[in-house]
């Protein structure tokens, strides 16, 4: 019998504030343990959150963009747990009264149709600290340094039935945060982090337990992890147990997921308002001071760029993949004034250089501009595209700009009719043989000597001129 | 021979400083020297500061010699409850699980003190994290009352209450969250205002129920709380509780006429639960008022017989929260030998907490849970609602409220330790008032037959300090209760 798998997925965008959701502290990654933890973050005796205005604004961004409802007033409620690495025994976050309501994202399927995917709610919370315990025998080193740090929790509808297109949901939540300049989605880092609340049931009956699986921190594991989750309900099922409620972690060195705590365990957060922080009110004012920051959609842009440069929906869907490449790839169109040429080499050669090193496009060494002028030289053929990978591949290595490149490696196309035509009669004149058989009908020949022309003339020779020319000269 | 030092009010403190008549480091040391003559007694400091208020004074000395400091605090000597962080200096709560904490900066308060030119002689004892009402639920033991040191000052501010009850400090800060400033200055015979709730900045006050606890000035005289509050009023923005209102200068209005002013008395005030002594004292009193031409005029708050319970689950509801940080990880009080994580967590809490804060937290905790948040701490929520509307109807037809500030005047030490319910139903008419954020104030107005003092209870409407202040400093103009000190602290 068919079974049909249930996703819903809770995913924590770090958002991209300069200091934390309620102190001054920066959110920088990386630093010292405890050096970015003030009195605030620390939960000293007698302290007191202040909410960063830049987070409401960026949920509210958020919440535009996902066309969700917004509350105009939105609270904060404690959630009261204990652990080391919780500073004040309560994590700060929203509750009964989220400041995004109801939304939704529109992700592709494989078969190229369009699924719409609820977003129950996004809120806003403060994320806890660390626990190292690798570093310390017997102990566990407590690093503050995230506590406090804001996140915007955005939690789905269970809409989801296959691991696929929780991957895509996600992907297309990520692209969307980035482009909103909310979140820098740095995965490795914890920046984009998403819990899965996965069950299974026979279609058409109501939903079945699930289970919660924690830390999933990559599109690749998501996936397997929801696989493997969906197998070890059905085995269950199938052999006549039940499936509990309970939390699972996912090992991705194992590929499975093991029991967290079950619902038993559950701690009872005892959420209230939060008494130290006032409600957020949101004016209509002041979502459209908002609005008035959404960048382009990459929605909107990929069928900017379909009918703008006459761009293919494959080339336009790659170039919108990412804010950064959608304005890299506009500004060498723009600077070279080839569109087509432009995308050709954005999700060609640089992408391909971009995923060999590692390198993001913003810190790409060949800017935009300097791409721009070296797509020039092959529209006004001082080099061909064959050429330009070498100019290029120079360009990237920091040996200049294409111009100077060309100039220093003199790679600079000839174009000189008698010049070449002075190179083809040299080489006709030096393979009678193979110039009598052309004559004779052996049109494939024709490659042959085209392949001559460009290796007397290390390449550089205009490949357009070379064949005219030899069509005139073979035909004698 | 002119006055001593301890007896003079603030404004003559000031003025005797400026005029040259004693320098900072006399009136600091005229104090130092009545806490170490008094303090074994009374019990009123956990911590006094002898060698850096001395340090102070020098450096306030020298700054006002040049000029540099003429403010109406500077120089001035003051008390800080222990509830107050104060850089560098012990900061307790009248509790184990503070014995050892050092602060490492300063509450808003303490730091508006501090640049005023202030001299901070010490730190308050108190119930431990501001829960209770006689000062007995210490860590640090008990502060006697200086009117009847058998008797309790009241609480949880009764360090302070004592301490300038005996003089041993001209102004002491202490914090209200259901009457914490009021009762204990009305068993002692002071002044005290606890101001409308986001008037003074939290920040660095150890939060007990962040929805009541607000911070006031207590000293002899209205006159001497306004000059305090006139320093620590004001929006601060590590609080966003703190409320963005102009500060009115609080002394530039306290000898304004209050001809015709219109004084309310909730019946419910004086109805089963007053003790008759102190009944008859504070009728006096408004008769008094009336014979000064206000208009007496009956109100009702109909649903004040509800504020105690309600409080019940509001402040052990948010306290349970707000002590979770005492987990002995960071700081505070840290078992011996803690076996795992869960061991460290509870015996710290067990030994560090007093029974008291542990039963609150338990009654918090309970209230909080799934399935009784609704029928208790969110029920309590609306009643809270409906009791501020009950002062928002009685305000429409009066100026101000007036009544008792405590149901009797100071009890024996010991005498309710046991009961809690009775100890809580000491905040009857003070409970109202915390629940709805309104400034509520408390002023000598005499004796019981009992001999110890009666305060009254004067409540005004949002940010009506400035009236509030004006009328009890006009009452204290044509009388002297409020100069009164025991005959063995005068």
């Amino acid at each position: 019998m068919e079974w049909e798998t249930v996703i819903g997925l809770e995913i924590h965008a770090q958002l991209a504030t300069k200091s934390k959701i309620f102190s001054g502290s920066s959110t920088a990654y990386g630093a010292e343990p405890n050096t970015q933890a003030s009195l605030v973050d620390l939960g000293m005796p007698g302290v007191l959150p202040v909410l960063n205005k830049e987070a409401v604004h960026m949920a509210v961004k958020f919440g535009l963009a996902i066309d969700a409802h917004l509350a105009p007033r939105s609270v904060f409620a404690r959630k009261n747990y204990f652990y080391p690495d919780l500073p004040k025994g309560y994590q700060i976050s929203q509750y009964e009264l989220p400041i995004v309501g109801i939304g939704h994202m529109d992700i592709e399927l494989e078969d190229g149709s369009i699924k719409r995917i609820g977003v129950t709610r996004a809120h806003l919370e403060e994320d806890a600290g660390k626990s190292l315990h690798e570093d310390f025998q017997g102990q566990t080193g407590i690093d503050l340094n995230r506590a406090g740090t804001p996140l915007l929790e955005i939690v789905s509808e269970p809409d989801m039935r296959n691991a696929k297109e929780a991957v895509a949901y996600m992907k297309k939540l990520h692209a969307l945060v980035r482009y909103l300049g909310v979140c820098d989605g740095n995965m490795q880092e914890g920046s984009f982090r998403c819990d899965a609340n996965v069950s299974v049931r026979r279609p058409g009956q109501p939903f079945g337990t699930r289970a919660e699986i924690k830390n999933l921190n990559s599109f690749r594991f998501i996936e397997r992890a929801i696989n493997h989750e969906v197998e070890r309900q059905i085995d269950i099922i199938e052999s006549g147990g039940t499936v509990v409620q309970e939390t699972r972690l996912y090992d991705p060195d194992r590929n499975e997921t093991r029991s967290m705590r079950s619902k038993e365990d559950a701690n009872d957060y005892r959420y209230f308002p939060d008494p130290d922080l006032l409600p957020v009110e949101i004016t209509p004012e002041f979502i459209a001071s908002v609005r008035a920051t959404l960048p382009e959609l990459p929605e909107a842009k990929k069928q900017r760029f379909i009918t703008q440069y006459s761009l293919s929906t494959y080339d336009a869907d790659m170039l919108t993949q990412s804010r950064d490449v959608a304005d890299y790839f506009e500004a060498v169109a723009q600077g070279c004034g080839d569109a087509k040429l432009a995308a050709n080499w954005v999700n060609g050669d640089l992408s391909a250089a971009l995923n060999r090193t590692g390198i993001e496009i913003a810190n790409a060494p060949v800017a935009a501009d300097a791409f721009a002028g070296l797509l020039k030289r092959i529209l006004d053929n001082t080099i061909s595209g064959k050429i330009a990978k070498e100019v290029f591949d120079a360009m990237w290595n920091g040996e200049g700009d294409a111009d100077s490149v060309i100039d220093k490696k003199g790679l600079k196309q000839i174009t000189d009719t008698g010049a070449i035509e002075a190179m083809i009669d040299e080489i006709i004149a030096a393979n009678p043989k193979q110039t009598e058989e052309y004559r004779a009908g052996k049109d494939k020949l024709f490659g042959f000597f085209v392949g001559a022309a460009m290796k007397a003339s290390k390449g550089k020779a205009n490949p357009e001129q070379v064949n005219a020319i030899l069509k005139q000269k073979l035909a004698g | 021979m002119s006055d001593p030092i301890h007896s003079l009010s603030l404004k003559k403190l000031r003025d005797g400083i400026h005029a040259g008549n004693f320098s900072v480091m006399e009136a600091t040391d005229a104090y130092l020297e009545r806490i170490a003559n008094f303090n074994e007694e009374l019990n009123a400091f956990i911590t006094v500061t002898r060698d850096s208020a001395q340090a102070q004074a020098v450096e306030i000395d020298n700054r006002i010699r040049k000029g540099e400091l003429d403010g109406a605090m500077a120089g001035l000597p003051y008390a800080l409850k222990d509830l107050f962080c104060s850089k560098d200096v012990l900061t307790t709560c009248g509790s184990n699980m503070l014995r050892n904490f050092v602060s490492p900066y300063d509450a808003h308060v303490a730091e508006r003190l501090k640049a005023a030119g202030g001299v901070l002689l010490g730190k308050n004892n108190m119930d431990e994290f501001a829960m209770g009402s006689s000062n007995e639920t210490s860590a640090f033991g008990n502060v006697r009352n200086p009117w009847d040191t058998d008797c309790v000052p009241g609480g949880s501010s009764g360090g302070g209450a004592a301490t300038v009850a005996a003089r041993l400090a001209p102004v002491a800060l202490g914090s209200d969250t259901g009457g914490s400033i009021r009762q204990p200055a009305s068993f002692c015979n002071i002044t005290g205002i606890k101001p409308t709730y986001g008037r003074i900045s939290r920040y660095g006050m150890i939060a007990f129920a962040s929805s009541l606890d607000q911070c006031g000035p207590m000293a002899p005289s209205a006159e001497d709380c306004a000059i305090t509050l006139n320093v620590i009023a004001g929006l601060d923005a590590r609080d966003s509780t703190s409320v963005d209102r102009p500060v009115p200068d609080y002394t530039a209005t306290l000898n304004d006429s209050i001809d015709g002013l219109k004084i309310g008395l909730p019946k419910e005030f004086f109805a089963e639960g007053l003790n008759p002594q102190v009944g008859a004292v504070i009728e006096r009193a408004i008769k008094e008022f009336e014979a000064r031409g206000a208009i007496i005029k009956e109100v009702t708050l109909p649903n004040s017989h509800l504020a105690v319970p309600v409080y019940y689950v509001v402040a052990p509801a948010e306290c349970s929260s707000n002590l979770s940080r005492f987990d002995g990880v960071r700081f505070g009080h840290r078992c011996e030998n803690p076996q795992d994580l869960k061991d460290l967590y509870e015996r710290s809490r067990w030994e560090g907490f007093g029974a008291e804060v542990k039963r609150r937290i338990m009654i918090g905790t309970y209230a909080l849970s799934a399935g009784y948040y609704d029928a208790y701490y969110l029920k309590a929520q609306k009643i809270r609602r409906l009791i501020q509307q009950d002062f928002a109807e009685a305000f429409k037809d009066v100026d101000v409220i007036m009544g008792p500030s405590a149901p009797t005047t100071a009890f024996k030490l010991g005498a309710k330790k046991d009961d809690p319910i009775a100890m809580y139903l000491e905040d009857l008419y003070t409970i109202p008032v915390s629940l709805a954020g309104l400034p509520g104030m408390t002023f000598p107005i005499g004796f019981a037959a009992d001999g110890l003092p009666v305060g009254m209870q004067l409540v005004g409407n949002y940010f009506e300090e400035a009236r509030m202040l004006n009328i009890a400093h006009q009452y204290q103009l044509s009388t002297d209760w409020h100069t009164q000190v025991p005959a063995k602290f005068a």
